[in-house]
């Protein structure tokens, strides 16, 4: 295992009042990239400005490679930030905004121009140097801010939901461009997005957080396929979530049937939460002894088509690549694996 | 059609109402008599007894170094001040906001005559450096007015931003967020002269000592009548100001255009 | 240092200034010239000879707020219908008077107006005896619509041109015509603009010295004319004082007013 660059060690922040960030204990290793995924106001971009040293926390403390960077400034932390709407300074040019940070470290004339031209050529906007901001694009603009961050070398870059004001086919390019650029540079990313897709798509690790706290975190694969509660199950992906009865170890009752599952370890007769994903359903014509529900709704989704089938008032959510009509009587029925039990949360 | 014309006539009365006390200021410039009752000839020697006459070289000599200084001090502080006061907090920030509006929503002569009594209170000599005083104050306000709007569209992320990449919280001020703000606080120390320049209320009631600027002077003479050489100033003045707000609207609808 | 410590010089400045001579003038106007509390000055105020002045300040005031509305918010809509090139040209050519000395200005009006001025020249070619048109109301007011006409049109114009075009399009589409339109829709849109103006002219009318003392000559006495007089001739300070106490209240009490009007606050540039 890669060795921890950050630690972050019970952050708490409190804004007039508000609790914005609840005890988070965080580590990120050297060459990770790191998603912080989660609804707005869940303490994200919070927890990015702590790391960036635009905030101070209210207590805990923040480690940058062993040495407590807490109440360091921004100026003097080895990491550097492309703000979400890019914060490019509309007086200066390209080539002086990517210069910028070098200039402050005195690096000299020469060796300026040969790296702002290594870092354009990175980003594709080779021959861009004299362009103002204002004639730039969404997008361009997007690449000169990652340049002006990844120009400085920093150990850890800091990204705040850097790609969510350009379009969507130009985010998924600038995605794959992100992950690849991470993987070149060998450089620690954090990226914060309330998006799911693009944090499971490019990230290594994902930290759900919701309400100030961390929900779960974990691999895309583990995240997605073994939430860890309701609100994640929810967040992540779309999900089916039912109240259910644990009768036993891998046997629960959900809408009144019986269900073999995979988890274990709960009482008996305690009340949990199911979540099961739309594609993971099993729908047939044929009765198999299982929910009995009829299609209320179908609406073709391109790779497939998704049916609300109503089983006992319950309106479960279906992806399949075959699609039955809407007022066909149908059986449904779920893999053991595929049913994710989850303790109640108040 | 009857509206579009009935339109221009009114336009066109409106300005011959604005325009027609400058423009006979303009002619009686050119009046060979003393006498503004009638238009005797045609002469430029009151231009030339302009440039000899002590009392109104005087007047513009303080009326124009009043302005300077006052506008210098009221933009180099006002700037500071809208920069503070963009980064303060809620309760603080709207008492010092209201602190900002009350010499602009209070009348002139209110604010004159208060500090006229300050001034004597704190056995201040009424002359230039109490008027000078007073045009800082009522000055101060239109800069930070002028100022605070620029920082609110600003980015807030620009200025960590140079943080970021490693500015020291001066250096970033200097070369990012003032010139960032640079047109708020041209035009406020441009609306600072002028109101300087044009005061006549304030600068009566704080002056002293024999020290007048121009309005004070205009002021005085209306009663008697006013020397043809202050027609002869004015229209100096109003066509440089003429030149000089033609030129800069000229140059701001090109670059709009080029903009596009 | 906290980026709030900029603010600090100004904020001792303003501090000395601007807030503590206000309460200087407040100290005067409730305390004697032997500096003992009294409400005499208040009480003196409101001797009919005193209320008149002020009744007549507000009277006159009034009227050049509503002849300035009348003038100038037609010229305003005018102006911003033109295109934008002709807008600005317009626009500019309206405040360039606003750049030459307002006493000079005046100063033109009474070259105009008197007993052997341009007017009475002019009608005694038709053989009309002069009229005695300086030293009236009615110079006084025109005084004021002439100085303060540009702060009516001004706040207008900037909230006309911002009135989105397809809310115009839009009255026009549900089948309203010109003057419905105008009525329903852009005349409400642009009410902040009419209260700012008449805040901008309202106020530095209820208050000259100058206008009334030049056009109006002495016998229109004005309430600001009442408090030069208490500090520059006769030296009553306390006297003064109450008066300017007075005054204020008045205008802030008025802009508080016209504030409850303005339901979306966003303000009217000065320029």
């Amino acid at each position: 295992m890669a060795e921890k660059i950050l630690d972050l060690q019970n952050l708490t922040k409190v804004y007039e009042g508000n609790t914005v960030l609840n005890n988070l204990n965080l580590y990120v290793r050297k060459n990770e990239f790191i998603t912080l995924l989660g609804p707005s106001g869940c303490g994200k971009t919070t927890t990015l400005r702590l790391i960036g040293g635009f905030e101070t926390p209210t207590s805990g403390k923040i480690f940058f490679e062993g040495q407590d960077i807490t109440n360091l400034p921004p100026y003097k932390r080895q990491v550097n930030t492309v703000f979400q709407k890019y914060a490019l300074f509309p007086h200066l040019n390209v080539f002086e905004n990517i210069a910028f940070g070098l200039r402050l470290k005195k690096v000299s004339e020469s060796e300026i121009k040969e790296r702002v031209k290594k870092m354009l050529a990175l980003v594709n906007l080779t021959g861009y140097e004299n362009r103002e901001i204002s004639s730039l694009s969404g997008g361009q603009q997007q690449r000169v801010a990652i340049a002006r961050a990844l120009v400085n070398e920093p150990k850890v870059l800091l990204l705040d939901e850097p790609l969510g004001a350009l379009d969507l086919k130009l985010r998924k390019e600038m995605q794959t461009e992100l992950k690849k650029m991470q993987q070149a540079l060998g450089i620690t990313f954090i990226f914060v997005t309330h998006d799911q897709e693009e944090a499971l798509t490019m990230s290594d690790t994902i930290v759900v957080m919701n309400g100030g706290t961390i929900q779960q975190i974990g691999r895309p694969e583990d995240i997605y396929n073994e939430p860890k509660n309701a609100f994640v199950a929810e967040f992540i992906g779309e999900s089916n979530i039912l109240d259910g009865i644990m009768l036993d170890d891998c046997l629960v009752e959900i809408l009144g049937q019986k269900f073999r599952c995979v988890d274990k370890g709960f009482n008996q007769n305690e009340p949990v939460d199911v979540v099961i994903r739309p594609e993971d359903i099993l729908v047939t014509r044929e009765n198999n002894g299982k929910l009995e529900g009829y299609v209320e709704n179908v609406t073709f989704k391109g790779v497939h088509y998704e049916m609300i089938i109503n089983s006992s008032e319950f309106h479960f959510k279906v992806h399949s690549t075959k699609m039955e009509p809407v007022g066909t009587k149908v059986y449904l029925d779920v893999e053991p694996e595929n049913i994710h039990i989850m303790k109640k949360v108040k | 059609m009857v509206s579009r014309v009935l339109k221009r006539v009114y336009a066109a009365l409106i300005y011959i109402f604005l325009y027609a006390p400058i423009l006979i200021l303009i002619i009686f410039s050119f009046n060979e008599s003393k006498s503004r009752g009638s238009f005797t000839g045609f002469t430029l020697k009151w231009y030339k007894q302009l440039f000899s006459d002590r009392q109104i070289m005087q007047a513009m000599y303080y009326t124009l170094t009043v302005a300077f200084i006052a506008s210098l001090v009221s933009t180099i502080l006002g700037t500071l001040a809208a920069i503070g006061i963009h980064n303060m907090k809620k309760t603080t920030k709207k008492i010092s906001l209201n602190i900002t509006y009350l010499p602009v929503l209070n009348p002139d002569i209110v604010t004159a005559i208060s500090l006229m009594v300050l001034f004597i209170a704190l056995k201040l000599k009424l002359g230039l450096l109490t008027m000078i005083i007073a045009h800082i104050t009522f000055c101060l306000p239109y800069v930070v007015l002028s100022v605070l709007p620029k920082l609110k569209q600003l980015n807030p992320n620009i200025y960590e931003a140079a943080l970021d990449l490693g500015a020291t919280p001066s250096y970033a001020l200097r070369k990012v967020i003032i010139p960032e703000i640079m047109p708020g606080i041209i035009s406020g120390a441009l609306l600072a002269f002028t109101l300087s320049v044009d005061d006549f209320v304030i600068s009566f009631f704080t002056t002293g000592n024999g020290v007048s600027n121009l309005s004070i002077t205009i002021y005085s003479m209306a009663r008697r009548g006013i020397k043809p050489e202050i027609n002869a100033l004015s229209t100096i003045l109003f066509l440089i100001v003429l030149v000089l707000l033609i030129l800069i609207n000229k140059t701001t609808n090109n670059e709009t255009k080029e903009m596009r | 240092m906290k980026r709030q410590a900029y603010s600090i010089p100004y904020l001792t400045w303003m501090t000395i200034f601007a807030v503590l001579p206000l309460f200087l003038v407040l100290f005067y106007a409730f305390t004697t010239k032997q500096g003992s509390f009294t409400l005499d000055n208040l009480i003196r105020f409101f001797d009919p000879l005193y209320l008149n002045v002020l009744v007549r300040s507000i009277n006159l005031a009034l009227v050049s707020t509503l002849i300035c509305l009348i003038l100038g918010y037609p010229m305003a809509y005018i102006i911003s219908k033109a295109n934008i090139k002709a807008r600005n040209t317009l626009i500019l050519f309206f405040i360039i008077p606003m750049w030459m000395n307002f006493l000079l200005r005046t100063y033109a009006w009474m070259t105009i107006l008197e007993r052997n001025g341009i007017i009475n020249k002019f009608l005694s070619l038709f053989g009309i005896k002069p009229l005695s048109l300086l030293y009236t109301n009615g110079a006084v007011i025109l005084g004021m619509v002439y100085n303060f006409l540009p702060f009516m049109v001004l706040p207008i114009y900037t909230v006309l041109i911002k009135i989105d075009k397809s809310l115009i399009e839009a009255s026009y589409d549900l089948g309203a015509n010109k003057l419905t339109t105008f009525i329903k829709v852009v005349f409400p849109l642009s009410l902040p603009g009419v209260i700012s103006g008449i805040t901008m002219v309202f106020m530095p009318s209820v208050t000259t010295f100058a206008i009334s003392r030049l056009l109006g000559g002495g016998q229109f006495t004005l309430i600001g004319n009442l408090i030069e007089r208490q500090f520059i001739n006769v030296g009553d300070w306390n006297f003064g004082s109450a008066i300017s106490i007075v005054m204020m209240a008045i205008i802030l009490i008025s802009i508080a007013i016209m504030n409850k009007f303005d339901k979306d606050k966003e303000g009217v540039n000065l320029w």
